[in-house]
C-alpha cells in the first residue's frame, strides 16, 4: 500500500469537496441577499436612469434619496408605518398580560376543571385561522369595528401556543420559591409578576420578538377588517402602492417602500438574531 | 502493530479573545508500543490523553512530529486508511441498526479489491460477536441491551475488520462498579485472544494497573512515566505519579533531608543515603508500622513518627487507622494493617516506625523522586 | 359573634382560593371564546345554511348546497388545482434543498454563523413587501426584459413573460418564490437536529472508512428521519394554506390572474369585488380543513408504519 499517496489524496479530496461547499452555500446565500440587494439598490436609482437602463446595472452611479421623499408625500407610508407600530405595539402588550395570567394558572394554581380546560386549549392550537376568521370578520363588521383599532387588535390579542409554551417555563421555576413568597405574605399576583416574570424573561422576550415579527408581517386580517387608508397597516400599504401608488408605474419610489417597510424587523433581527432563532427553533420543534 | 510516537505535539489554537492562549494538549511525546500488548493511556481528566487516541487513529493530525505503525508513517494517513478500530466512550451504536448491522457495517464499507461477499461478512460478523459473547443478541437494537452488552457490541464492530490496533476510549467510565471488574477482565481476554496492539484510555489507575501490560501516566498534556504498573507503582518518577496511583493515595509529608536522616518536620524517622535537602516525604499506606511497648527499638537517631489519632476504621481484611499530622499535606493520613496489630491501638496518639521500602522521596522544588543511594 | 364572622370570612377565602384559577383565566378565556371557539362552531353553522344574505342575515333552508355550489365553481377548481401544484413542487423540493443546505452548512466552520444568519433573513421580513421585488425581478416592461429574463438571455435561453405570459411561467415563479419564503424555517430546524447528532457516530463511521454518502443515507437519514416528518408535515399544512405569497406576486385579483388559492378563495367569497358570500367562504374553508386532515393523517400514518 502507497501511504503517501494515500494521504496526498485524501488531502486532494478533502480541498476539492470544502471548495465546492462553500461555492454552492455562497451561491445560496446570493439567492437570499439578492432581493435585498435589489431593492436597496433600486431605491437608490433616479426615476429615470432606473427606466433607461434596458440592462439594469448592479451599481448606482449617482445615488438618489428622492424616491424616499416620494415614498413618504406621495402615498401616506409614515400613515402606515404608525399604524403598523400602534397595532404592534398594543396587540403585543395585551397579548403578553392575557398569556401571562393563563399560563400562570395552568402552571401554579390548582383549581376544578383545570386540567380538562388544558386538554381544550391545547386542541385549540391545532385550528387553523383560515376556519375562524369568516365568522370573526362577520362578528367584527356587526359590531361596526371594520376600520377601527379595536376590530384590527381584538382576534389577535391570545394565542394558545405562546400560553403553553409560558407554562411550561413557568413550571420549571422551583416550587420552593412560591412557598417561600407565601410565606413572606406576597400575594400571588405579586408573585407572578415579581418573581416569575422577571425569571422567565428569555422565554417573555423570544414571544415579544415572534409576535412583533407576526404583527409587523400580518396581512390578511388588516385586509379584510380595513378599506380605509388611514387604517391600513404596512402590508396593506404596500399592496395598495403596488396597485394604485405613484400614479405612474414608479418602480425605484416603490422600492424605497419597500425598503422603509422591511428595515425595521431586518434591525431588529441582526440585534436580536440568537433569540429569534432560538424562538422559532422552539417554538418549531415543540409546537 | 508496533505504535510509535515521535515527537507529537498537538496545539489546540486559542479559541476566542477570552482565551487568546493555544493550548497544548500533547506536548512532544514520544514512546514506543510494543506489538500485541494491552496499554493503559492513564491520567486525570484534560491530560490530553483522548487526544492522545484521537492522534493515534486519525481523527485529529498531530501540528508536529510522526506517528508510525510499524515501518510505515501514517501520520498524514486519514483514519479509514490506517486500519484501526476505536470503540467510543459512548459506544456510538447507530440507534436505527440492530447488533448485527452494527457489527457488520464497517465490512459493507470496503471496496474494491477488498470487497468481501454477504456470506464472508455474516461469518466474519457471526465470529467477532462470539468472541465478545454477544452472538444471542444479534437481532436486537442496541436501546434493548444493557451498558455492558452495549459494550461488547462496539467492541465487536471494532475487531470484525480485524484492525492492526484496536482503540477503547474509557471503555468502563460509563458501567455501573459490578459491571467494571466484569467487563475489564473481557477486555483483558479478548487482547488475550486476539493478540491485536490494544490502548485504552482511562483516567482510573486501578482500572489501568489491573489489566494493563504497560501504562503510561499522563499530566497537562505531557508523558511522566511510561512501564509497568507495578514498576510504576514501586518506583514512581515524581510526586505527581506517586500520588495518582494507589488506593488510598500515598500521605505526602513536608520533609526534610540532615545529616543522612530523613526528617518529617523536626523528628527524624529514616536513615537514608541523600544529600541534604528540602524534599516531600511519601509513604504507602501499608508503610507504616504500629510501635508499642514491645516493638523492636529503632535505629540509633532515629525517632517514631507521632500522629493524633482520629479513627480506627474496621473493613475486615485489615484495618486503617487515620491520624493527622501537622506536617501532612491532606488533612488526615491513611494507613493499613493487619487487624491484629490494630488492636493495640490505645490513646489519643500512635507512633509509627516507618518501612524504609514504602518511602519515598521527592525534591521540594522539581517534584522529582530523589533515590536512596543505598 | 366574631368567631362566626372570621369563620365567614375564612370560607369566602377558601372559595376565593378555590376558583382563583378562573378569575386568571378569565381574559383568555374571553378572547379564545369569542374568536375561536364560537367561530368554529360558527362555520359549520354557515356552511348548511343557504342562501345566506349578509345584508339581511337570513337564510332560506339548510343542507349541502353550499358545497356543491364551491365544488361545481370553477374558480374553486382553478385555486384547488393551483393548490395542490404550489404543495406538491415546493414541499419537497424545499426539504431537500434544505436538507443538503443544512448538511453543507454543519460541515463547516468557517462562516458557518454568517451563513446562518443570511439565510434566515428571508424569515423575518414582510413576504408582501419582498414579493413585489420579486415580481420586478421577473417582470417583463416595455423598458426591460427584466433582470431574470436577461440573465436567461445571457445563457442563451429565450425570454418569457414570467408574470403575465403562459401558466406554467406564473407557476414556476410562485413555486420559486415559495421555495425562496420557506427555506429559513426548513434550513433552521435541519441544522439544529443535524447538530444534535452525536459527533462520535460520524468518527465512528470514519474511522470505519465509510463513504459520505453511505454515512449520509445510513446514519444521518435516520438519525434526523423524525425531524424531516416534521417538516413535511408542517410543510404540506402551510403550503396548503398559500395566499399572501401569491398576493405579493400577483397582486389581489388572483382570479383574474388564475393564479388563485383556496385560501384566496374563501377570503374572495368572503370579502371584496365578489365578496359577501360567507356560506360558500365556510363550505370551502372546511373542505380545505378536511383536506389537510387527510393528508396530515395520511402522513403520519406513514410515519408510523416506518417503524
Amino acid at each position: 500500500m502507497d501511504y503517501v499517496r494515500i494521504g496526498r489524496n485524501a488531502k486532494v479530496k478533502k480541498g476539492i469537496s470544502g471548495t465546492v461547499k462553500y461555492l454552492l452555500l455562497g451561491l445560496w446565500a446570493i439567492i437570499v441577499l439578492f432581493p435585498f440587494y435589489w431593492m436597496i439598490l433600486t431605491s437608490l436609482k433616479s426615476y429615470g436612469s432606473y427606466n433607461g437602463e434596458f440592462i439594469p446595472r448592479l451599481y448606482v452611479t449617482d445615488p438618489t434619496l428622492d424616491n424616499y421623499a416620494d415614498a413618504f408625500t406621495a402615498v401616506p407610508l409614515g400613515r402606515y408605518f404608525l399604524n403598523t407600530a400602534i397595532f404592534t405595539v398594543i396587540t403585543t402588550g395585551a397579548m403578553l398580560i392575557v398569556i401571562t395570567l393563563a399560563a400562570y394558572a395552568f402552571a401554579r394554581l390548582e383549581f376544578r376543571g383545570k386540567g380538562f380546560t388544558f386538554v381544550i386549549f391545547l386542541s385549540l392550537m391545532m385550528i387553523p385561522t383560515e376556519l375562524v376568521v369568516i365568522t370573526n370578520f362577520v362578528t367584527i363588521t356587526n359590531w361596526n369595528m371594520r376600520n377601527t383599532f379595536q376590530g384590527l387588535i381584538l382576534p389577535s390579542i391570545t394565542s394558545v401556543f405562546y400560553i403553553y409554551l409560558l407554562k411550561e417555563n413557568f413550571e420549571q421555576v422551583p416550587d420552593s420559591l412560591y412557598y417561600a413568597a407565601k410565606v413572606d405574605g406576597t400575594s400571588d399576583l405579586k408573585y407572578l409578576f415579581k418573581v416569575l416574570v422577571p425569571i422567565s424573561r428569555p422565554t417573555m422576550v423570544t414571544v415579544t420578538i415572534l409576535k412583533v415579527i407576526e404583527c409587523w408581517n400580518s396581512y390578511v386580517w388588516p385586509r379584510l377588517i380595513t378599506d380605509d387608508q388611514n387604517y391600513f397597516l404596512v402590508s396593506n400599504g404596500i399592496q395598495e402602492i403596488r396597485e394604485n401608488g405613484f400614479g405612474r408605474e414608479n418602480i425605484p419610489a416603490m422600492m424605497a417602500a419597500v425598503v422603509v417597510i422591511s428595515a425595521p424587523l431586518i434591525v431588529i433581527f441582526l440585534v436580536f438574531r440568537k433569540q429569534i432563532m432560538a424562538g422559532v427553533l422552539r417554538g418549531g420543534t415543540k409546537g | 502493530m508496533q505504535v510509535r510516537l515521535e515527537h507529537v505535539t498537538k496545539i489546540f489554537p486559542g479559541r476566542d479573545r477570552k482565551n487568546p492562549k493555544d493550548v497544548y494538549a500533547v506536548d512532544d511525546f514520544n514512546f514506543d508500543i510494543p506489538d500485541g500488548k494491552l496499554i493503559g493511556l492513564l491520567g486525570p481528566s484534560g491530560c490530553g490523553k483522548s487526544t492522545t487516541l484521537n492522534l493515534i487513529c486519525g481523527l485529529l493530525k498531530p501540528t508536529s512530529g510522526h506517528i508510525w505503525f510499524g515501518d510505515d508513517d501514517v501520520t498524514e494517513l486519514p483514519p479509514e486508511a490506517r486500519g484501526v478500530g476505536l470503540v467510543f466512550q459512548n459506544y456510538a451504536l447507530y440507534p436505527h441498526l440492530t447488533v448485527r448491522q452494527n457489527v457488520i457495517f464497517p465490512l459493507q464499507n470496503l471496496r474494491g479489491d477488498q470487497k468481501l461477499t454477504k456470506e464472508v461478512m455474516n461469518a466474519r460478523a457471526e465470529e467477532a460477536a462470539r468472541l465478545v459473547q454477544i452472538d444471542g443478541l444479534m437481532d436486537r437494537k442496541p436501546s434493548e441491551l444493557s451498558g455492558g452488552q452495549q459494550q461488547r457490541v462496539a467492541i465487536a464492530r471494532a475487531l470484525v475488520k480485524t484492525p492492526k490496533v484496536l482503540l477503547l476510549d474509557e471503555p468502563l467510565s460509563n458501567l455501573d462498579a459490578r459491571l467494571r471488574l466484569q467487563t475489564r477482565e473481557e477486555i483483558r481476554r479478548i487482547q488475550t485472544e486476539t493478540q491485536v496492539t490494544t490502548i485504552f484510555v482511562t483516567h482510573d489507575q486501578e482500572e489501568a494497573m489491573s489489566i494493563s501490560d504497560l501504562i503510561v501516566v499522563m499530566k497537562d498534556g505531557a508523558v511522566h512515566q511510561i512501564g509497568r504498573p507495578q514498576d510504576v507503582y514501586d518506583d514512581p518518577a515524581n510526586l505527581f505519579v506517586a500520588r495518582f496511583l494507589g488506593t488510598p493515595p500515598i500521605n505526602v509529608f513536608k520533609g526534610s533531608v540532615k545529616n543522612g536522616l530523613l526528617h518529617i518536620g523536626d523528628t527524624p524517622v529514616l536513615q537514608v543515603r541523600m544529600p541534604d535537602g528540602e524534599t516531600y516525604v511519601g509513604v504507602r499506606p501499608e508503610g507504616f508500622e504500629l510501635m508499642t511497648e514491645g516493638s523492636d527499638p529503632l535505629p540509633e537517631g532515629v525517632c517514631p513518627l507521632e500522629c493524633e489519632l482520629t479513627a480506627v476504621e474496621v473493613t475486615g481484611r485489615d484495618t486503617s487507622i487515620v491520624s493527622s499530622h501537622p506536617d501532612c499535606l491532606a488533612p488526615s493520613i491513611r494507613s493499613i494493617m493487619d487487624s491484629e496489630a490494630a488492636s493495640r491501638v490505645s490513646g489519643s496518639k500512635v507512633r509509627f516506625r516507618l518501612k524504609p521500602a514504602k518511602v519515598r522521596v521527592f525534591d521540594r522544588n522539581t517534584e522529582s523522586r530523589i533515590y536512596d543511594g543505598k | 359573634m366574631t368567631g362566626n364572622n372570621s369563620a365567614k370570612a375564612k370560607k369566602s377565602i377558601e372559595i376565593f382560593e378555590k376558583y382563583k384559577g378562573w378569575l386568571y383565566l378569565i381574559p383568555a378565556l374571553t378572547f379564545l371564546g369569542l374568536f375561536m371557539v364560537y367561530p368554529l362552531i360558527d362555520v359549520f353553522v354557515y356552511s348548511f345554511e343557504e342562501g345566506y344574505n349578509f345584508a339581511s342575515q337570513s337564510y332560506s333552508g339548510t343542507g349541502l348546497y353550499n358545497f356543491s355550489y364551491v365544488l361545481h365553481d370553477p374558480y374553486f377548481l382553478q385555486a384547488l388545482k393551483n393548490t395542490f401544484i404550489i404543495v406538491i413542487i415546493t414541499v419537497p423540493l424545499s426539504t431537500v434543498l434544505a436538507l443538503l443546505i443544512s448538511v453543507m452548512l454543519s460541515s463547516i466552520s468557517a462562516l458557518r454563523g454568517f451563513f446562518q444568519t443570511v439565510y434566515f433573513l428571508p424569515y423575518v421580513t414582510n413576504t408582501l413587501a419582498v414579493g413585489l421585488v420579486f415580481m420586478i425581478l421577473f417582470k417583463k416592461t416595455a423598458y426591460s426584459d427584466g433582470m431574470i429574463n436577461l440573465l436567461i438571455e445571457a445563457f442563451g435561453g429565450r425570454s418569457v413573460d414570467f408574470m403575465d405570459g403562459p401558466y406554467w411561467a406564473k407557476m414556476t415563479v410562485m413555486c420559486i418564490y415559495t421555495i425562496w419564503v420557506v427555506m429559513p424555517f426548513k434550513i433552521l430546524i435541519l441544522t439544529s437536529a443535524l447538530s444534535s447528532v452525536n459527533k462520535d457516530y460520524y468518527n465512528a463511521a470514519r474511522v470505519d472508512g465509510t463513504r459520505p454518502a453511505r454515512i449520509f443515507f445510513r446514519i444521518t437519514l435516520p438519525m434526523i428521519s423524525p425531524m424531516i416528518f416534521y417538516l413535511v408535515i408542517t410543510g404540506f399544512i402551510g403550503a396548503f394554506k398559500a395566499y399572501s405569497d401569491e398576493v405579493a406576486l400577483f397582486g389581489t385579483d388572483l382570479n383574474a390572474a388564475g393564479m388563485n388559492t383556496i385560501v384566496g378563495y374563501v377570503y374572495d367569497m368572503l370579502y371584496g369585488d365578489s365578496g359577501g358570500y360567507p356560506s360558500f367562504a365556510s363550505a370551502a374553508a372546511i373542505l380545505l380543513f378536511i383536506i389537510v386532515l387527510t393528508i396530515t393523517v395520511i402522513n403520519l400514518m406513514i410515519s408510523n408504519s416506518d417503524d
